[in-house]
């Protein structure tokens, strides 16, 4: 057919479509529903495989982290002194055995008050390496970072968040100035920018200080003396956290399996919890992959229904207008003349179904962001899948009721009442 | 004398109605020539309308042969059986068959539509048609808004736009008043006189009487022919 007449077919369809209104927008829905839920399908799983992303992204790929952690497994006596979490001979072990290590970072933290002149602000010390930097990928604003010559001197240095910096001296310049943490005088070398809120996906916090780890040995020590119901815990942490940067992708979760079977080696409890954000990763995948299955099936049964919807009223359409069938037959038409004339009846349900479907795919998703802040995505891959759905839907749920109407006997078809 | 534009021979048709078998014709011969309007005449059930259908190419003779321009239809397959159709022959039915959906000037341009011809030239066609049956101020109405005989002068136009050799009638006036299937009459002459051949069934002699040849008809087979004196 020539593509004038095609387009006569489609004005011809819209029309009998059209003289049965509601019919015809009720067959669309099957199809609104289908192609509307594989949509916000693929949007919700997309916003969601972005959002894990950019965690990783933040985490980093390549790295294992270890986090000192109280251990479960009750004492016997309540000591006085609780000793726990990583040693500074765990980092020195997984630097000597482990293969493909890149980097280890050792991270101390504690929380301290920060006193400037007579302004005092509550931060959390963290006392560290220079790789550190490279790690929170944060922006420096003025000023250095800590180096290798900081640590080996146990220089009394310190970076501080913009945010802290902010605090403590407004709007005035902060480099070179002396601050007092926890009573001990350090030199401000640095700024850094910093997450504006507390944000468990990133190693930096808004109240962070930095200085060398060697330096936050000798001048703190490892306890932490702790009022608690009005008596004192002594706490003894040596390393609170150690990142271990593996050489690649590829061999993180081997790297993961050996530096974890060097420390369940060395420590009587399980005091620490190694987690490797690249297997976090493909967990959430894996999970996300399952829902993905699960939504699909249930979108796909309901573009089922619809498509077998839409068939049962072509079906019923064929019926009712066997007399046409007849008469266009009589007046010259050939079968092919009347499968396209009732196929694109369908393929115009469908496709109409398939855009409102789309709009609803869109609408829907962006609601669900509003809502519940739930990150959305619809991409045009699954709006081009969508709509090659509803195509097919047409064609597979067409056919049979076009070609039955072309098959009928001609006269049989004029004759019938 | 030129080839008939019509031969039957030697045709039957035979139906499977249940468990019987019915036998609508048998072994007729007839020729009909150019320019000739035939009144097929007979009773229910005399095969007269099995005959036309034949001719209409609408269905297919057991055995025999139809021919029409000295061709042999049997042998057609389906696609070209339509060609056939929408070239060569016109049809008007009893009860209009006009389709409901479209405007009076569009179902007299539909098999434009399948001839590929539907265009401004086509269009302009249709109504002149349109114009010839006295209706070309309801071109834009649908069938539902005419009248019986306006619908049936609707469905002769579009008898005539594909400019056919044969017009095929069954029973044009069964469904009108006498005085308007009169008219309709007059119109059949008019385009026979035109030079159009027009097969025309019917059971009523009045209307027979507008034609120039008559064919009786019973039980299959041919009773009688009338031709002018």
């Amino acid at each position: 057919m020539r593509y004038q007449s095609i387009f006569k077919t489609v004005t011809l369809g819209l029309r009998s479509l059209w003289l049965h209104k509601l019919r015809s927008s009720l067959t669309m829905l099957g199809v609104v529903f289908g192609v509307g839920s594989v949509v916000t399908m693929l949007a919700v799983g997309e916003g969601a495989s972005q959002q894990a992303l950019e965690k990783i992204r933040k985490l980093g790929a390549t790295n294992i982290i270890i986090e000192a952690e109280k251990s479960t497994t009750n004492s016997k006596v309540r000591k006085r002194m609780s000793i726990y979490g990583l040693t500074y001979n765990d980092a020195q072990s997984i630097a000597e055995t482990c293969e493909n290590i890149r980097h280890i970072i050792p991270v101390k933290f504690m929380a301290k008050e920060l006193r400037i002149e007579n302004r005092t602000v509550e931060s959390r010390l963290v006392g560290t390496t220079p790789e550190w930097f490279d790690l929170i990928d944060c922006e420096l604003i003025s000023g250095r970072n800590l180096v290798q010559f900081d640590q080996e001197n146990e220089s009394a240095v310190c970076v501080i968040s913009e945010k802290l910096a902010r605090e403590v001296m407004y709007d005035k310049h902060i480099i070179g100035e002396d601050i007092r943490i926890g009573g001990k005088f350090f030199k401000v070398v640095g700024v850094l920018k910093s997450p504006e809120s507390v944000d468990n996906n990133s190693f930096a916090q808004p109240t962070d200080v930095y200085i060398p780890i060697s330096t936050f040995i000798r001048r703190f020590g490892d306890v932490v003396i702790d009022t608690k119901d009005g008596s004192r815990v002594w706490e003894k942490v040596e390393l609170h956290k150690i990142i271990v940067q593996s050489d690649s992708t590829d061999n993180v979760e081997k790297t993961a399996k050996s530096v974890e079977a060097m420390l369940a080696s060395k420590h009587e409890h399980k005091d620490y919890k190694v987690s490797v954000p690249l297997s976090l990763l493909k967990q959430t995948m894996e999970t996300k992959r399952m829902f993905n299955i699960v939504l699909g099936a249930i979108a796909g049964i309901s573009l089922l229904v619809g498509g077998i919807g839409i068939m049962n009223i072509m079906l019923a359409n064929v019926t009712e207008r066997i007399r046409e069938i007849g008469i266009r037959r009589a007046i010259g038409a050939k079968k092919v003349h009347i499968v396209g004339q009732f196929l694109i009846e369908t393929l115009v349900l469908s496709f109409l179904g398939g855009i409102i479907g789309i709009a609803c795919g869109v609408i829907l998703p962006w609601t669900i962001t509003k809502i519940t802040e739930m990150p959305t995505l619809v991409t045009s891959g699954s709006i081009a899948l969508a709509f090659g759905i509803s195509a097919c839907i047409g064609i597979t749920f067409g056919l049979y009721p076009a070609y039955k109407a072309a098959s009928l006997d001609p006269i049989k078809a004029l004759r019938h009442d | 004398m030129s080839v008939p534009v019509i031969q039957i021979q030697n045709v039957s048709k035979t139906y499977e109605m249940g468990d019987e078998t019915v036998q609508a014709l048998d072994d007729v011969s007839i020729e009909f020539q150019h320019g000739e309007f035939w009144a097929l005449l007979g009773p229910s059930g005399s095969g007269k309308s099995t005959l036309l259908n034949m001719i209409g190419c609408l269905d297919s003779p057991t055995s025999g042969k139809c021919l029409i321009d000295g061709i042999d239809v049997s042998t057609m397959n389906d696609n070209q059986l339509s060609d056939l159709r929408l070239n060569r022959l016109g049809f008007i039915f009893q009860s209009f068959n006009l389709i409901p959906q479209l405007t009076v000037a569009e179902n007299i341009a539909l098999p434009l539509f399948y001839q590929g011809k539907d265009d401004v030239e086509g269009k302009q066609k249709a109504v002149d048609l349109a114009t010839m049956v006295e209706l070309g101020h309801r071109t834009g109405h649908l069938p539902k808004e005419l009248s019986g005989g306006q619908q049936q002068r609707v469905a002769i136009a579009r008898a005539l736009i594909n400019d056919p050799k044969i017009i095929l009638a069954d029973e044009p006036t069964g469904a009108l008043d006498s005085a308007t299937g009169n008219q309709i009459m007059e119109l059949l002459t008019e385009l026979n006189k035109q030079g159009i051949t027009i097969i025309m069934v019917t059971h009523e002699p009045e209307i027979a009487d507008f034609a120039t040849h008559k064919l009786h008809m019973r039980d299959g087979v041919i009773s009688k022919i009338e031709r002018p004196a």
